[in-house]
């Protein structure tokens, strides 16, 4: 199949590991990754925040490079929440804008839809012998309804010592423009988050959202728990050649 | 004396107070998870609880859509059943027919069943400056009225107190109000019940007023109906002579059948339980039973203004369960005094910017008091969109004045967003400095890394990386 990758603007600057992860795990499966030049970002922030207008712009954007994709993949449950749920919002009814995202948004997944539903597999293939703790987003959790999607995907990985994060139902605080403007909530959220990672005993922290990842990966950081952060993709995309050749770091040194 | 939610700072300042106050947080975390839990348990156990949800969401929406012709049919039921209705447009000609109808008794003391409707309009303060005495009979009001606190929680409005300040408040202030706390009272929750019981009930059988909110007004039948769980609030509505009910607009259902609905939704949402302890139900005067005078005043104190806006007045369906507050992380951290209205939560944050505008500061902080995360909409009985609304007030708050570091780094971003060459360019300024970027960041970045650490700039971002990857195959 040929997958449209919309890598999102917080993963293509900050966390293009990912990105690379998506493109290796897709490949190995037997499919086609193309990249849309014209991409940028879905407009969440501008969103959330109140700014609707450069939002609608980015909108725009988004349904123009994305025209005709027989499917998306993006790898951020909040930007694929964003696209599929707010979008319709965006456009006036009978508008061209959302003519458009009536047509394109019921392709648009995360990666782990597109994984479950669409090319349907649950084993990767994938080898990553560590003790993983999950913790599903909100974003994920109520407005995809990911359901046991990751879950599935990640017991099928060999080796991976699959946990849950305690009150998995409970938001980590990130929330966007939250963890800025109210900072000592989102701390006080986040802290409680990176507590319960930590007492799963896990080496590793994963979601399905490098944006709440940052968060709580910031703090265990600060704290140096010795927990690490992977985004789902990196996860499934090892393999025991790639693992060998990659084996994982101790604490990064906290800047 | 009577405190007042008026000059409180903006959330963000009021919250870190809160969560730096420990035993504030065990006590939070403790009840709302308790709550919370229970809740889940009952609402659980019936398998139409979706089916319940979206009935008690379209019966409020069909009631909103048509309130002009339920009002008139509201104000002639209740009159046809001996009760006189009265019509405020704000809360001070709601507080001025209150406390005329209370001079008419000739009374000077009047005792209160729990109400919202009454706190937003400041209605004690009110009977107050009127030389009349306002007495709370709800548990957790008493608490906060002897106090001289204020409620931080729609249901249980002292959940801020552990019951050692209880007792402390009972032995400092009971005297004062009527009769005295027990010498030697201990902080035994059924120690400190029954000094408020004996407390109470000389309260109940001297006072000849009553003044109260209601739950529901069936239209068709004009019955006021008012659950609680302790019984008190059924002291008051049956002992005294005379009752005053202040209603929103928004309470009325168009007939008994469709309580039924909200019946089910309401116990199981607000108290975890199945069934309501308490609910009294009565339609004008019954000649020899009850209160033989009944006033009904409704309220619209602003609802008509959210009634036009067709994202916000899904707000107006709410039936004050306060799950939304329960089930809230960031509410579950900071109480309900951060909020500075006195509707707290993330049904304040969106139903108080409504109906008192946002003109001042902490008004327009209240839409950014939630991350989003949706756990308040999951738990609405009446499928309240609570972050649709917020989102769409941040709209009008980012149109308001002010904001300019806010509104400089939104337009920076769109700049930088608005096509790929220009992130292209952001991105590799952003790769030239990743050696050098500081533990702590100066400025509004700190609010990020004064707890955080910040992640590692790239060498190259994701796009150079495909480019690359392209040129070199
Ligand atoms: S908004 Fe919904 S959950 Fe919150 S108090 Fe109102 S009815 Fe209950």
């Amino acid at each position: 199949m040929r997958i449209a990758l919309f890598i999102t603007c917080v993963n293509d600057t900050l966390f293009p590991d990912t990105g690379r992860a998506v493109v290796e795990l897709l490949e190995r499966l037997g499919h086609e990754v193309v990249f849309p030049q014209g991409q940028t970002c879905c407009g969440q922030m501008h969103y959330n925040t109140g700014y609707r207008r450069p939002a609608t712009k980015l909108a725009v954007r988004f349904v123009q490079t994305f025209d005709g994709a027989d499917a998306v993949v993006v790898p951020s449950a909040s930007c694929a929440a964003m696209i599929r749920e707010h979008y319709p919002r965006l456009g006036r009814s009978g508008s061209r804008l959302s003519r458009k995202v009536a047509a394109l948004a019921p392709r648009v997944y995360d990666l782990t839809e597109l994984l479950v539903d669409v090319l349907g597999v649950t084993d990767v293939d994938a080898y990553y012998p560590h003790r993983v703790a999950y913790h599903p987003t909100c974003h994920g959790l109520r407005m995809l309804g990911l359901g046991d999607r990751p879950y599935r995907l990640l017991r099928a990985v060999r080796g991976l010592d699959l946990v849950e994060v305690g009150r998995p139902e409970e938001c980590c605080g990130f929330g966007g423009t939250f963890a800025l403007k109210n900072s000592d909530v989102s701390t006080a959220m986040g802290a409680d988050k990176a507590r319960q990672a930590v007492d799963t005993g896990a080496e590793v922290l994963c979601m399905v959202d490098n944006s709440c990842l940052m968060h709580v990966g910031g703090i265990l950081q600060r704290q140096r728990s010795g927990v690490r952060v992977a985004h789902i993709a990196e996860i499934l995309a090892r393999t025991e050649t790639s693992e060998a050749a990659v084996s994982p770091t101790t604490e990064e040194a906290d800047r | 004396m009577s405190a007042t939610f008026l000059g409180m700072p903006p959330f963000p300042e009021a919250a870190r107070a809160a969560v730096e106050d420990s035993q504030l947080r065990h006590n939070l975390h403790k009840a709302t998870h308790t709550i919370r839990d229970k809740r889940g348990q009952a609402v659980g156990e019936l398998d139409d609880w979706a089916e319940l949800r979206s009935e008690g969401a379209a019966i409020k929406e069909h009631t909103l859509r048509h309130l002009d012709r339920y009002l008139e049919q509201v104000e002639e039921s209740v009159q046809r059943a001996g009760g006189t209705v009265h019509w405020a447009s704000d809360a001070a000609e709601a507080n001025a027919i209150v406390t005329r109808l209370v001079h008419g008794t000739g009374q000077s003391d009047v005792v209160k069943v729990k109400s919202m409707a009454t706190q937003e309009i400041e209605l004690n303060r009110a009977l107050e400056q009127a030389g009349i005495t306002a007495y709370e009979t709800d548990l957790a009001e008493l608490i906060v009225q002897l106090g001289q606190d204020l409620p931080s929680h729609i249901l249980v409005p002292a959940i801020h107190l552990g019951r050692a300040r209880i007792r402390e408040i009972f032995l400092e202030h009971m005297a004062r109000w009527g009769v005295p706390a027990p010498q030697g009272l201990t902080d035994d929750p059924r120690a400190l019940a029954e000094a408020a019981r004996v407390h109470l009930r000389e309260r109940f059988l001297n006072t000849r007023t009553a003044i109260s909110g209601a739950n529901f007004v069936v239209a068709d039948s004009g019955t006021t109906v008012v659950l609680e769980s302790e019984g008190n609030g059924r002291m008051c509505l049956t002992l005294p002579e005379t009752l005053i009910s202040v209603v929103g607009i928004e309470k009325i259902v168009p007939t008994f059948d469709d309580l039924e609905v909200f019946m089910q939704l309401l116990p199981r949402s607000s108290t975890g339980e199945r069934m309501n302890p308490y609910t009294s139900m009565w339609s004008g005067v019954a000649p020899g039973d009850g209160p033989q005078e009944f006033h009904l005043v409704l309220l619209d104190n602003g609802r008509t203004d959210v009634l036009a806006d067709t994202v916000g007045r899904q707000a107006l369906r709410c039936i004050r369960c306060s799950a939304c507050l329960n089930a809230c992380p960031v509410y579950e951290r900071t109480g309900g005094h951060a909020y500075g209205s006195v509707y707290p939560g993330p049904i304040g944050a969106i139903l108080t910017p409504q109906l008192q505008g946002m003109s001042s500061e902490t008004d327009r902080s209240l839409p950014y008091a939630s991350s989003l995360c949706g756990a308040c909409y999951e738990v609405c009985p009446v499928a309240i969109d609570i972050p649709e609304v917020l989102v769409h007030l941040r709209e009008q708050a980012v149109e308001g004045p002010g904001r300019t570091g806010e509104k400089a780094m939104m337009a920076g971003a769109e700049a930088a967003l608005s096509s790929p060459a220009a992130l292209e360019a952001a991105q590799r300024a952003a790769s030239a400095v990743r050696g050098a970027v500081p533990r702590h960041l100066p400025g509004a970045a700190s609010a990020w890394t004064d707890t955080r650490s910040v992640p590692e700039i790239p060498e190259e971002s994701f796009r150079r990386w495909w480019k690359k990857r392209g040129e070199e195959r």
